[in-house]
């Protein structure tokens, strides 16, 4: 009998559990990918959103705000790169003024410190790379980027270390209300694996979030995924900006933003587009162009032939535009973490703060729950070679000569850097999860050069053969053309 | 330089012992330095060359034809022989140039991180792919997406075979050799798809590779969707028009599991730019004179690090040039440095910096004109140029029938007619020393392509 | 009579090449522009020849394959036969540049020979 069964290994499930581990609870989580931030949480903007976008009192202003306060302490505690760069939302038009002002007002009601309207002379002093269009820009300085793959593993990996069981490659089929002859009443998730019986659930599936939901509840629930397309440009312009750029919101989201990323590349985008296939994140002609050329009103000049990659990401949009967070009215101990789209990433902490809390609430109504002495606050990360002091590279290449062979040449990663990002806990089973981890084959070749390199490592490391070896898990086999 | 590290010394660092790095160092070994290190990332020199197993190299240089490997070979032995010192599995991480020296930071297992100060550095690190994502090809990212380069080295190194149907996109001549490659292992491949309206691969490929084997060459086509979620599925071809644009409603649909992507090569000059060395725009390699040195002072550029080459023989010419030429450059610079040279060494060094100005002011520019991309060199120095100055370049369009001209100062000076000109074959044009006295006061010489 | 149709490899003019043959002989070749061409086309069509080249697995090398060509052109009639002939090879290392992996490949009196070296790890 578990105390909370988790579904989904996102960022928002991940922070759940994480949160949930400073506790003496028996818990689990479930994860469909092979890996954890395999789905909305690998593909979005990376930002750390200031928190005046969400309307006053809506659960999306309360977490952000709360989320963005939490990010820089978590990124110290857990090793997670993390900026406050500041961001801007520029306003091109003197008659759209009466917005960004709202905008900033908006900002203020929901707490969010340091908000001004900088004029145009300032702007550009601040951002020479910006369109000589802009007329203002609402200027908040807490605004931040992060690393949205480096977030969520930082928070599996430590509740893993404080005792959270994650079963990976474990999909949730049906979750139903059951009655416990012992512990009155609970639930019986069935995963593809097998059978399970808990006190809880809590249901962070992302996009599948509101099929979860409706297996228990009458109160009904409908999630569209939102696609956004983004490109990723080389380093080389990645200090074209330095805030992260907004354009004015829409309906839609955001709009497209020119940001620099936490490690040093220039990324633009999202669209936002509603479709009906909840894995479909292939790109289109029509998305990308879009992106480049909204990004270009931005900026000055929006330097071409740069873009290293493409990629889209699915947000789950619920139709009554809030997060849907807590325990659901007619299923009790099932808890919702639903409808978690931007700026799901900045609130994740506190989503997981605030989740476990009332879980912890609800489970000492029937027993006893105490907080763990031993919880380990804290985590390091894979060692960055790269981005090391000289001598103190030096040390650790003479203690592990492993970590002295650069594999990807892009992003200089070393063979120490994968071989740990293999052997920790949650460790990487494929080439995906050792570029999330270490980045290799992130850089401007793309892993061209180093795939067949990790490949091998893999193979090495886990005692397969290159045959077995996945891009991402499942059938996405690096190598398909049998002998020779 | 900083605690912790371990630091050599050398007059020429040769950074890349692939076929350009390898000549350059037998070049200024022959012209007199001793002291020279070639560092490589790879475990064993020879570079890109070890993958190429395919014949064909080396008609230019040794009169038959060679496979990658056995080429490499005859350049590593002369290495060896020549007892020039390398360290492989070494990466260079970074350049940087201080007070007129110049340091190398390098990274291996064994010496862990390495400092070393160098008079004189030859670049020769060679290029990359461009990936997929450069081209922004719209779909899935599943697995079963290779550049033809790591394709190549699955099968020829590895002995693995990435897929067996295959589709290739661009028909440079990786994706040529690959599509045979391939097929000869059993793989099916069902086409070529190549998005400009000619080929930028050699016949001798288009027939041997493709014709062959009965494989078609699509022209004016290009991948316009990838299929498949996991491991590609299929993709989408589709003609594009002189824009290179889709053309709606000639899609065609080929169902797959291997794209293999051979769409161009960009050299690798990250370390050259941290430099501060001036680039060209077009070749993506650093701007060079006729000695193949960069803007820097005793910074050489060679192979396709400097321009991608469409022959390797022209490689090894380019780099036995600037290692020749980096040798020269030490002779003037002071080989070897001690503590009681260093006054007079900095009193030599302003009057070299004042000559080299001189020779700046007095060097002829060489431009690209009509139908001509770029040129290399881009500046010839008449003092330091010898008796012929090879001037190299693509044209930008297949030209049949056209005229390959020079002009001095904008003046006409030679016309030569070429029966075919194509923007995948590097063409050259030789300046003859006697010119320079002929025309004292040329200061620019164009190449141009014009078609009467 | 029977025409084929070539494109000749000598320069990247490609010229297309009309190759009209009678029994097995070649009768005229039309569109060629210089005489390396028209050779082109007579070779191309009765006796065309290609070198092979593949690699071999190494036990216990230091990398897990050795390159390997035919060291001379054999019949281009004979390419996938060459190649089931070195699909069945593998060699044990050190293999040296040049040494014999396959003697007289599928009956061509051409032997199939290494192109690199490959130590014993």
């Amino acid at each position: 009998m578990y105390d909370v069964l988790i579904i989904g290994g996102g960022v928002t499930g991940s922070a759940i559990a994480r949160e949930l581990s400073r506790y003496d609870l028996k818990t689990a989580l479930f994860e469909k990918g092979e890996d954890v931030c395999s789905g909305t949480s690998k593909a979005n903007s990376g930002i750390a959103h200031a928190g005046f976008d969400a309307a006053p009192g809506s659960w999306k202003a309360k977490m952000n705000i709360r989320g963005s306060r939490m990010l820089e302490e978590l990124s110290r505690k857990l090793d997670f790169p993390y900026k406050r760069n500041g961001s801007l939302v520029l306003c091109f038009d003197e008659k759209d003024r009466p917005h960004l002002e709202k905008l900033l007002e908006q900002g203020k009601k929901n707490g969010v410190e340091g908000l001004e309207i900088l004029e145009k002379k300032e702007l550009l002093a601040l951002e020479p790379a910006l369109s000589e269009a802009v007329v203002c820009a609402l200027h908040a300085p807490t605004g931040g980027i992060v690393c949205p793959f480096k977030l969520n593993i930082a928070l599996a990996e430590n509740a893993v270390v404080n005792g959270v069981e994650f079963h990976l490659k474990e999909g949730v089929l049906t979750v139903e209300k059951a009655d416990f002859p012992e512990h009155a009443e609970g639930y019986r998730v069935v995963t593809e694996k097998g059978s399970y019986e808990t006190r809880t659930v809590v249901n962070a599936a992302g996009l599948y979030g509101d099929a979860f939901h409706n297996q228990v509840s009458g109160e009904k629930l409908h999630i569209t995924p939102r696609k956004g397309e983004y490109c990723l440009m080389d380093k080389k312009v990645g200090r074209l900006v330095s805030h992260t750029i907004f354009q004015m919101p829409t309906a839609m989201g955001k709009g497209v933003l020119v940001t620099p990323t936490v490690h040093g590349n220039l990324m633009v985008g999202p669209t936002a587009m509603d479709i009906s296939d909840k894995e479909g994140v292939d790109t289109t002609a029509e998305g990308l162009d879009e992106v480049l050329k909204k990004a270009a009103l931005s900026v000055k000049s929006l330097p071409k032939g740069v873009t290293i990659t493409s990629f889209a990401g699915l947000r789950a949009h619920e139709d009554g535009d809030d997060f849907i967070l807590g325990e659901v009215k007619d299923a009790p101990g099932f808890f919702d973490a639903v409808g978690i789209e931007s700026p799901g990433l900045t609130s994740a902490p506190a989503i997981g703060e605030w989740m476990a809390e009332r879980v912890v609430e609800k489970l000492r109504v029937t027993k006893k729950v105490e907080e763990k002495r031993d919880f380990q606050e804290t985590r390091k990360d894979i060692p960055c070679i790269a981005s090391m002091d000289p001598a103190e590279a030096a040390e650790l290449i003479a203690e592990n000569p492993a970590y002295g062979t650069v594999i990807c040449r892009c992003e200089k990663v070393t063979e120490g850097e994968i071989i740990d990002a293999i052997r920790r806990p949650l460790g990487a089973r494929s080439l995906d999860g050792i570029k999330r981890r270490t980045r290799a084959g992130m850089g401007r070749c793309q892993a061209g050069f180093c795939s067949t390199k990790v490949m091998e490592i893999l193979a090495r490391e886990l005692g397969i053969p290159l045959e077995e070896v996945t891009k991402a898990g499942g059938d996405s086999r690096m190598l398909t053309g049998g002998e020779r | 330089m900083a605690e912790g590290r371990k630091s050599m010394e050398t007059a020429l660092a040769i950074i890349g012992g692939g076929p350009a790095g390898l000549a350059a160092a037998l070049a200024a070994r022959e012209a007199g330095v001793e002291d020279i290190l070639i560092l490589e990332r790879d475990s064993v020199l020879g570079g890109i060359l070890n993958q190429c197993i395919h014949n064909g190299f080396g008609l230019h240089t040794f009169k038959e034809e060679l496979t990658g490997p056995e080429y490499a070979y005859r350049f590593i032995k002369r290495v060896e022989e020549a007892g020039i010192p390398c360290l492989t599995d070494t990466m260079v991480v970074d350049l940087e140039e201080e007070e007129g020296e110049k340091y190398i930071t390098a990274m291996n297992r064994k010496d862990g991180i390495l400092t070393i100060r160098t008079k004189a550095i030859i670049l020769a690190m060679g290029c990359r792919e461009r990936p997929r994502g450069a081209l922004n090809i719209p779909g899935f990212r599943p697995a079963g997406v290779y550049s033809a380069g790591t394709a190549q080295r699955l099968v020829n190194i590895e002995g693995k075979m990435p897929g067996r149907d295959v589709v290739i996109l661009g028909s440079g001549d990786i994706g040529l050799i690959m599509a045979r490659r391939m097929t000869l292992e059993g793989a099916k491949v069902h086409t070529v798809a190549e998005i400009m309206p000619y080929s930028g691969g050699l016949k001798r490929n288009i027939v041997q590779c493709l014709d062959d084997f009965g494989i078609p060459l699509k022209l004016s086509t290009t991948v316009v969707k990838i299929h498949g979620k996991e491991r590609v599925e299929g993709v989408t071809l589709a003609k594009v028009d002189e824009r290179m644009k889709p053309i709606p409603g000639t899609e065609e649909y080929i169902p797959c599991d291997t794209l293999l992507l051979s769409v161009g090569l960009l050299p690798e000059n990250e370390l050259t730019e941290e430099l501060g060395a001036k680039m060209s725009p077009v070749t993506r390699g650093p701007l060079v004179n006729e000695s193949m040195e960069t803007s820097l002072s005793g910074v050489f550029a060679c192979g396709n690090v400097l321009h991608v080459h469409d022959l390797v023989d022209f490689v090894s010419q380019e780099a036995a040039l600037a290692g020749k030429a980096a040798a020269e450059w030490l002779k003037e610079n002071g080989n070897n440095v001690t503590e009681a040279d260093l006054v007079l060494e900095q009193a030599e060094k302003q009057e070299t910096a004042a000559g080299r100005m001189q020779a700046e002011k007095t060097a002829i520019t060489v431009e690209p004109g009509a139908h001509v991309r770029y040129t290399v060199p881009s500046k010839i120095r008449p003092d330091k140029a010898g008796e012929e100055t090879l001037i190299r370049f693509r044209v930008d369009n297949v030209l049949k029938d056209h005229y390959l001209c020079v002009s001095y100062n904008g003046e006409l000076i030679s016309r030569k007619k070429k029966r075919i000109l194509a923007p995948g074959e590097m063409e050259q044009v030789v300046i003859r020393h006697s010119d320079f006295e002929k025309y004292p006061e040329l200061s620019r010489i164009t190449v141009h392509i014009e078609a009467e | 009579m029977e025409k084929r149709e070539l494109t000749c490899i000598g320069c990247p003019l490609g010229c297309a090449l009309t190759v009209s043959l009678e029994a097995g002989k070649v009768i005229s070749v039309e569109g060629y522009t210089c005489k390396r061409g028209h050779d082109y086309g007579e070779k191309e069509c009765t006796n065309p020849m290609r070198t092979v080249t593949s690699s071999v697995p190494v036990k216990n090398g230091v990398i897990p394959m050795v390159s390997v060509k035919t060291a001379a052109d054999i019949p281009k009639g004979k390419i996938l036969e060459c190649m089931e002939a070195i699909h069945t090879a593998t060699v044990r290392a050190p293999v040296h540049l040049g040494d014999i992996i396959l003697a007289d490949i599928a009956g061509t009196g051409v032997d199939l020979v290494a192109t690199k070296t490959v130590g014993r790890r």
